[in-house]
């Protein structure tokens, strides 16, 4: 061993660690994943960990150092000593330490806050309700129907509509048709309600979604608590601050039974009943304007992004 | 001799209580920086308009401490809510105090923010260097009605359900933005269940963890920055003043740097 005076005794810059650390690696994942990863990971730092003890342990052995240009020029140049600053691989570990820092802080927040975000936005949509059979629905009657949009939830999600049995459609004499109108007023989502006399027994109908309660109104006119946005039976609005018609509910008849599909939103209603003429949107939260220049300033909604 | 018999007891009571104080001090340097908190410098002309910072960070701290109690008996679900506020307000020994606290206190913090920004405005306090603390002082006020906002909802009854959904669906009508604003914070495409939880962990955790942050920082450029002096003080900004001798940061060595009066 040569002698090394004051200058620090460390071993020459070496690649065989880096191996070692991807075998200990490849053990920890494969402890977790399967034996057969294990196995491999333990064979690679078995080989890498041999290598690198070797070179660290090549001067005991009496092997020679291998140092850069040794061989051409034994004489150390020291003209370059000035060059060769330490700052460089200062830098270098700040900016790996920054890097390495950055890139775990990613891969730790990018899930977290794909989870504060997006459930809101995904499998937002609901099963059709099962209204039961349309023996409760009288024709040329308006029934306030509540309902639970989404059983699951419980009390929490129940809905109510304006139902309206409007006689069987002209040329299909067997069809009756609907107006189904949701409750939920377009200026900021009070309730509305039918401004008309109320029948005082309500009916109790039991289906799979739930206890539904449908009671008979005689509705003049809808009209919201909150604000005082008032509507005419088909919906369009009469006065106050909303800036488009109540929205209804598709609906279908499966056998004897209605059956009440998602919702959409209603910029107007010409005529009346099943002959109505319904300018139809998507599915847009209350307050926002569906047609004319007001509607450029929802370009997207998020009923468009959701699946 | 019973007068020296008495310095002395007294010396070793002073003794008793500073042993344990040099230990802390000497280990953590915290009584110093208490110490440098509470005895700074300030203007001869601080008055009682200079308390109301103190008053509303004192109503924030009735709100912190009356809020983690409610929570030992809050049931964030939308089946339990109301039962359990009903519970907290009318069987819990105390219970009505305590929630009656915290709902009235939430008025009190507001009020006396608004009270404190007015001192602030019109005392010019605003003004160099001191906009910063302006502006994080707004920052602290847009959160604290954001606090209120979600707070409101807890109850979960008739008043609180549709004041959010109205509340909710006015974010909804923000442009662009506002419907998945809405989405978000109803946690789907309608008001539910999710909308009482995630209101609750914004309402205890992250809107109380972000004031608490923004307080520090508020409080800490107070520190730094000194408390200004009242606009009819004949030390007050603008007039001519005796030099200050500033070796380093001037904030830090004559805390009231305009109108350190220099003997």
């Amino acid at each position: 061993m040569e002698p090394h005076g004051e200058r620090p005794h460390v071993p020459g810059p070496s690649l065989w660690p880096i191996g070692f650390a991807v075998g200990i690696a490849c053990v920890l994942v494969g402890l977790v994943v399967s034996w057969p990863v294990a196995a491999v990971g333990a064979a690679i730092a078995l080989i890498f960990g041999f290598l690198w003890i070797r070179e660290v342990t090549g001067d005991y052995r009496g092997e020679p150092r291998e140092v850069a240009g040794a061989a051409a020029a034994p004489p150390p140049v020291v003209v370059e000593e000035q060059e060769l600053s330490t700052y460089s691989r200062n830098k270098f570990l700040e900016l790996s330490t920054l890097g390495l820092g950055g890139l775990i802080t990613g891969i730790v927040t990018v899930p977290i806050l794909g989870f504060a975000v997006l459930p809101a936005f995904s499998n937002q949509e609901l099963d059709d309700v099962d209204l039961g059979p349309l023996e409760n629905f009288p024709e040329g009657k308006w029934m306030e129907t509540t309902y639970l949009s989404n059983p699951a939830e419980g009390e929490v999600s129940r809905r109510t509509a304006y139902i309206r049995n409007n006689g069987n459609i002209p040329d299909r004499p067997n069809v009756p048709s609907f107006t189904i109108i949701s409750n939920r007023c377009v200026h900021l989502g009070c309730p509305v309600q039918a401004s008309g006399p109320r029948a005082k027994q309500e009916k109790k109908v039991k289906t799979d979604a739930g206890e539904m309660l449908i009671t008979e109104v005689t509705p003049a006119a809808f009209s919201c608590p909150c604000h005082g946005g008032a509507y005419d039976t088909e919906g369009n609005r009469t006065a106050g601050p909303p800036v488009r018609a109540l929205d209804r509910y598709a609906y279908s008849i499966n056998g004897d039974r209605l059956v009440l599909l998602p919702a959409y939103s209603v910029a107007w209603v010409k005529g009346e009943g099943p002959s109505a003429l319904i300018k139809r949107y998507g599915h847009t939260g209350p307050g926002i304007h569906v047609d004319g220049v007001e509607a450029w300033l929802y370009p997207i909604q998020p009923t468009d992004v959701a699946s | 001799m019973a007068i020296a018999a008495k310095k002395k007891k007294q010396s070793r009571l002073v003794e008793l209580v500073n042993v344990p104080l040099d230990w802390l001090e000497e280990r953590s340097g915290i009584i110093g920086g208490v110490k440098y908190f509470l005895f700074r410098k300030v203007p001869r002309d601080t008055s009682w308009w200079h308390t109301l910072g103190s008053a509303t960070l004192t109503a924030f701290l009735v709100q912190l401490g009356t809020g983690v109690i409610l929570a030992f008996y809050y049931k964030p679900h939308p089946d339990t809510a109301f039962e359990s506020v009903q519970r907290i307000t009318n069987d819990l020994t105390l219970g009505w105090l305590v929630r009656g606290m915290h709902k009235w206190g939430a008025s009190v913090f507001i009020i006396l923010m608004f009270f404190h920004m007015a001192r602030v405005f019109l005392f010019g306090a605003y003004k160099y260097p001191r906009e910063l603390n302006w502006i994080v002082g707004v920052l602290l006020l847009v959160l604290g009605m954001l606090e209120g906002f979600a707070g409101y909802l807890l109850p979960w009854d008739q008043t609180a359900y549709w004041a959010t959904v109205v509340g909710i669906n006015l974010n909804g009508t923000g442009p662009f933005v506002g419907p998945f604003l809405a989405w978000f914070l109803q946690g789907g495409a309608e008001i539910g269940g999710n909308t009482l939880t995630i209101f609750y962990a914004l309402h205890m955790l992250l809107i109380p963890g972000a004031i608490i942050g923004l307080i520090l920082l508020h409080l800490y450029l107070v520190v730094r920055l000194g408390v200004s002096s009242p606009p009819w003080s004949d030390e007050g900004a603008g007039r001519d003043r005796y030099v200050v001798t500033t070796n380093g940061r001037a904030g830090l060595v004559n805390p009231a740097p305009r109108s350190g009066r220099v003997k």
